[in-house]
């Protein structure tokens, strides 16, 4: 199951290929080859680095922003009862909307998209993070307790423990929307990265590279997605 | 007057300041969503000498828990006062006391002796003398070989083995289990109940067992005391008067039957008044 998918994936994409012509897009064989192409550019590797850094600053800024949120939400009721809703809220408005806003408070360029992209990320991790938190067995709380740890101690030795596996799943999701989240930024109001080429080539009507580039961002998430999931296994077997 | 007239160390224990008291302690809990109040204990008044094996018994629902919740500090009583060597407890676990929960809760993610080890991160010993204190009891626990197996390999009598461990490496001056043998089968509860009398001698604290098993309260206690249906109080402090050296051959003692038949006596038509009133 798990190897004929890709293939049912290949076929119906050679399939919507004959149907629909060259107008619309490339057959898989094409896409590859403007891929392999792609990559040899110099062009493509600047851009490629612009996204790269401005993801890896998004993403790690959720993780620690959603971790450490999700921990004092989950764990400290009254602030839990007055911000969870909040939270759920900001969680439901498409983020797009905001962009404009985002553009405003931090001009164009980095900022603006690492902004856009820990704004997608925050809400998932920091929301299985307080159902982790919430889900922790409460006689592990209390032998932080007869132990005597202090706050920091209990969150390093029996909280964050505790939580990492469920939080793992909040963060596979949260990979894939801060990826959409950056790449999104990039659309508009910005001069260089992944997202930029990619409506640059859409102005262009450049099949092509929109075909290419799609694979590769598509390859890119699907193998991190494989190896956050392994973690994820590996994280749980122990429990 | 003088102590070193009185005839052996239990007498002189008895003289002694109680290690725990408790004077009128109630504990009511708050009604939740519009429902009542729940009176779910006392008032009850107890001292527990230093160096004894003391059981509590009773029907399910009683409160047993929640007694064993106020003496561990974790849970603050609603009326009365309860202290340890003199000192209040204040809804805070004291320096002395050591606790071991029914439910296995080892740490799933920390070896056996990173388990352990737990026990003296309060105290902040060096490396050293960390490391010697825990090799003592995982050997005292018979532990040593599972010393680096994570809990989930190891079997449940085995896993409550270490929480004890994690407990005594504290050092505690009082213990406290609860229902610590509940999910182990017969024989295993009996080997461990043989296990923690040999621990109890070996360092000389005093235990405080919550316990729904008449046999096993009735074969590890000194004392053994009967508590009511909820409001659960006292009903009454038996004395088994067994010798410090025992173990499950205890069984068999003449003595036995009539102690856990009087055990079961009080607190039959407690158990069938809890049942009425569910």
């Amino acid at each position: 199951m798990l190897c004929g998918l890709p293939v049912i994936l290949v076929l119906t994409w050679q399939g919507l290929f004959l149907y629909a012509g060259e107008e619309a897009l490339r057959s898989p064989a094409e896409t590859v080859l403007a891929a392999i192409s792609l990559v040899r550019t110099e062009l493509f590797w600047n851009h490629l680095a612009e996204t790269a850094h401005a993801f890896a600053l998004a993403l790690s800024m959720a993780v620690i922003t959603g971790v450490a949120l999700g921990i004092w939400l989950g764990y400290h009721r009254l602030s839990g009862e007055i911000f969870i809703p909040m939270l759920v809220g900001f969680a439901s408005i498409p983020k797009v909307v905001l962009y404009p806003l985002v553009l405003l408070a931090f001009g164009l360029g980095l900022p603006a998209k690492v902004a856009f992209g820990t704004m997608f990320g925050v809400p998932p991790i920091a929301l299985s993070t307080i159902s982790a938190v919430n889900n922790i067995r409460p006689v592990l709380l209390k032998v932080g307790r007869v132990l005597g740890l202090g706050p920091a101690d209990m969150v390093r030795i029996v909280l964050v423990p505790a939580v990492m596996p469920e939080i793992m799943t909040g963060l596979r999701l949260g990979f894939s929307l801060c990826l959409i989240g950056t790449i999104l930024g990039e659309m508009f109001a910005a001069r260089r990265g992944l997202g930029y080429l990619l409506m640059t080539a859409i102005g262009l009507h450049d099949v092509d590279l929109i075909m290419a580039l799609t694979l590769l961002l598509t390859l890119f998430a699907v193998c991190a997605s494989a190896v956050l999931l392994t973690i994820d296994r590996r994280l749980r077997r122990r429990l | 007057m003088d102590l070193g007239r009185l005839k052996n160390k239990q007498q002189k224990e008895t003289f002694l300041a109680p290690l725990v008291s408790l004077r009128q302690v109630k504990k009511v809990f708050p009604p939740v969503r519009g429902g009542n109040p729940v009176h779910a204990l006392g008032p009850i008044d107890l001292d527990l000498r230093a160096g004894e094996f003391f059981a509590v018994v009773g029907p399910s629902g009683c409160g047993k828990s929640t007694l064993f919740e106020l003496i561990a500090g974790l849970a603050p009583a609603t009326e009365g006062t309860i202290a340890f060597e003199g000192k209040p407890i204040a809804g805070n676990v004291p320096d002395g006391i050591g606790v071991v929960f029914q439910e296995d809760s080892c740490l799933p993610w920390r070896t056996v002796r990173a388990n352990i080890e737990l026990g003296l991160r309060k105290s902040r010993l060096p490396a050293a003398e960390r490391d010697a204190k825990v090799g003592k009891v995982l050997e005292l626990m018979n532990l040593t070989e599972f010393a680096s197996h994570y809990p989930a390999q190891l079997s449940g009598g085995m896993r409550q083995r270490v929480c004890i461990a994690r407990t005594l490496v504290m050092e505690p001056r009082l213990i406290l289990l609860d229902e610590p043998f509940a999910a182990l089968d017969q024989q295993t509860r009996l080997l461990m109940g043989e296990e923690v009398l040999r621990l109890w001698r070996a360092i000389g604290a005093t235990v405080f067992l919550i316990t729904h098993a008449l046999d096993e309260a009735a074969m590890l206690s000194d004392r053994i005391a009967v508590m009511s249906a909820r409001p659960g109080h006292i009903l009454e402090i038996v004395e088994t008067g067994w010798p410090r050296e025992r173990d499950s051959r205890i069984l068999e003692d003449d003595r036995f039957g009539p102690t856990a038949a009087h055990l079961w006596r009080l607190l039959r038509n407690e158990t069938l008044r809890a049942a009425d009133a569910r």
